[in-house]
């Protein structure tokens, strides 16, 4: 190894980036932007649903209960109704995804101290958002019944008494906001599918164009080769991070709670993983085509689906949750997740740090050897 | 003895089952340039490969410039150039970007780099055109940088695998020019071809056929010692026809067309004639001019070729 050589290929290849203006987007914007896109579309969070309301009562008891769900931001009471058919043509067309239906003697009911009848009607299509809604509303309404039960006993001059008061305190992402779960997740998505990507085609680029004959006719080590590439599209995916992580900040008000040098100790090792794929990949692939399908589905999929970036991966089959161990996000999103929203230290997480390191070692050196027997 | 700058010794590539080169053995002498025909898949790239170190050998030895091929891959590298057909340049890079990547590479001094790359833009054509995109060259200079590149680092071998293909044939002459510059200032050529014209610029020969050597020697030796029957050029107005009548004949040695003539080997020269004009007559083929030839390097190719095909039928 002579590092005198390694630095001619690092001055090609970011000659060649900065030559080349689509591969320098997918390396640098492409992250960034796919984050702030996806950052806002993937919103877990369900607000403002969209409700009707069907008062029969039209009482002021009934309009005070109504009062008690405007006040949420849960809810947006966009439509008053007076007829079921009415009801069943706007849930008909999504307008909305919530009805509440207040009986007649919803009043009488309440002021006689007996149990008024509330009927909500959900639009049950998006089992999520469903649940969600029903959740909201039973809180609501209960928060509204306590109330009421309150004000009654306290006619009578009697105290509530309730047996078990719950206060639940949320820690890390207090507000409960699924951007600040989902972004840094995201991150690490992004940042394998470019890393993995990029690397994988400036290989198979050499390849096809003959100049990986030419350096390996040089007195060039294959290692050497290996370590050109690897640092020059390291420092481009460093970079690229930085902007993600900037985005992120920005956008998402996601600010890094924990100690950022173990956050970049992570993206190092975690991008030294990813290049380490994407080498394997180009090693094993002959044309740029089939590079990058490998790519894409190598590392989409997987960082999709098994990292735990969307699906827990605690409520996998057992068989999913072995093979979730072959992609370097899953590792990589427990150590952001630990420093960025619970501001932890090395201790929580240095086991992820020697699994990807370990992943890094062995596809760089699998890729070494490949790409030297190749002729063979 | 002249020293051998290669050396060849049953060399043998097998990829699974199929052999690609069988028991090859030549030398090349210090300085000259050395021919390697055959056609497309017959083995040439293969046994290049195996001499620069890029493929190991399956059996069989080989040292080139005295380094083995097998146990001194460092030390071959450094003293050998290769250029390949596909003219190994980063088109996205500019002329002199890509003599300071190779120069690099191959650990040359920043002085010693300015001083090659003028004389490569010299060499090549391409003075005032350093920071041109490569992409942007027409195929003879990007022919001359990449014979450049290879040769940045001054070695004393080079290897090269089809370097005039895809290039015009100005441009083709222009190259041998330069390889025979080369040649004269000592260093030794080994050079792949399809070009049969080309051949006669190498001071010597080898065939291979089905990764078989078939024939070795001067242009020269090869035209004489391998054809021993005279060889007449038949101009006709239906050269189809007349290849179609005269194949048959007893008399007739080899047949083969070339361009819009036919090239008729007869067991002897008078007797051929006379029977050659009888036979056309009969079917009323008429004969344009008819003379005896000094066999081309593709005659003899042909014949050597057609000879091994019948052994290897037999």
């Amino acid at each position: 190894m002579n590092i005198k050589r390694v630095k001619p290929i690092i001055i090609k290849e970011f000659r060649q980036i900065r030559r080349d203006k689509r591969s320098l987007g997918v390396l640098l914007v492409f992250p960034a932007f796919l984050v702030l896109l996806i950052g806002y579309a993937l919103n877990f969070d369900v607000k403002h649903i969209s409700v009707a309301v069907f008062d029969q009562d039209k009482t002021q008891s009934s309009r005070e209960f109504v009062r008690s769900f405007s006040n949420s931001e849960y809810f947006d009471f966009n439509y008053s109704v007076q007829s079921y058919e009415e009801i069943d043509k706007l849930l008909d067309e999504g307008k909305v995804l919530v009805v509440f239906v207040i009986p007649t003697n919803f009043s009488k009911e309440l002021l006689a101290g007996r149990d008024a009848k509330l009927q909500i009607l959900v639009d049950g299509s998006n089992s999520n958002t469903a649940t969600t809604a029903i959740g909201y509303s039973n809180a609501i309404v209960q928060a509204y019944s306590m109330r009421i039960a309150l004000e009654t006993l306290a006619r009578s001059g009697k105290e509530l008494y309730v047996p078990i008061d719950l206060h639940p305190k949320v820690w890390y992402n207090p507000e409960l906001i699924s951007a600040k779960f989902l972004v840094p997740g995201l991150i690490g998505f992004i940042l394998m599918l470019s890393a993995v990507v990029s690397t994988s085609l400036s290989v198979v680029r050499e390849k096809e164009r003959g100049t990986m004959d030419q350096m390996m006719v040089s007195p060039l080590k294959t290692g050497e080769i290996i370590l050109g590439k690897t640092i020059s599209y390291l420092i481009i995916a460093l970079v690229a991070s930085v902007l993600v992580l900037l985005i992120g900040y920005f956008f998402f008000d996601i600010s890094i709670r924990g100690s950022i040098i173990w956050l970049y100790v992570g993206i190092f090792i975690f991008l030294l993983a990813a290049l380490g794929q994407g080498l394997l990949i180009s090693a094993i692939s002959h044309t740029q085509q089939v590079a990058f399908i490998i790519s894409v589905f190598s590392t989409l999929l997987p960082a999709l689906i098994l990292s735990g970036f969307v699906f827990p991966i605690r409520s996998m089959p057992i068989a999913l949750q072995v093979i979730s161990n072959v992609t370097p996000p899953k590792f990589f999103l427990i150590v952001i997740r630990d420093v960025i929203l619970k501001g932890v230290g090395p201790a929580a997480f240095w086991e992820q740090l020697v699994y990807m390191g370990i992943f890094a070692a062995v596809t760089l050196g699998l890729s070494t050897r490949l790409l030297l027997k190749r002729a063979n | 003895m002249s020293q051998l700058a290669i050396e060849v010794n049953e060399i043998t590539k097998m990829f699974g089952n199929f052999t690609a080169v069988d028991k090859v053995s030549f030398g090349v002498k210090q300085g000259e340039i050395f021919g390697f025909l055959g056609a497309n898949g017959a083995g040439k790239s293969t046994t290049i490969r195996m001499l620069i170190g890029l493929l190991e050998p399956t059996s069989g030895q080989a040292k080139v410039g005295g380094y083995d091929v097998k146990t001194q891959t460092d030390l071959l590298k450094k003293n050998i150039g290769y250029m390949s057909q596909k003219f190994s340049l980063y088109e996205d890079m500019t002329v002199e970007e890509n003599i300071h990547f190779y120069g690099g590479v191959y650990g040359l001094s920043k002085e010693k780099v300015k001083e090659r790359k003028k004389w490569v833009l010299e060499m090549a054509g391409l003075q005032g055109r350093d920071k041109s995109l490569t992409k942007t060259l027409s195929g003879g200079w990007k022919q001359r940088l990449a014979l450049g590149c290879a040769i940045l680092h001054e070695p004393k071998i080079l290897f090269l695998d089809e370097p005039t293909s895809g290039v015009d044939p100005v441009s083709r002459r222009n190259f041998w020019d330069l390889i025979n510059e080369l040649s004269s200032q000592g260093v030794t050529i080994l050079v792949t071809t399809h070009y049969l014209d080309e051949a006669e610029y190498c001071n010597n020969i080898i065939l291979i056929n089905a990764g078989r050597l078939i024939a070795q020697g001067s242009p020269k030796e090869l035209k004489t010692e391998h054809i021993t029957f005279p060889i007449l050029e038949v101009e006709t107005d239906n050269v189809v026809t007349a290849l179609e009548l005269l194949r048959t004949q007893p008399w007739v040695v080899e047949i083969s067309v070339f361009g819009t003539y036919l090239h008729v080997g007869v067991s002897e020269l008078d007797l051929g004639k006379n029977a050659i004009r009888l036979t056309l007559a009969t079917k009323g083929i008429q004969i344009q001019r008819i003379e005896q030839i000094v066999p081309s390097l593709e005659d003899v190719f042909l014949h050597l070729l057609e000879q091994d095909m019948k052994k290897v039928a037999a």
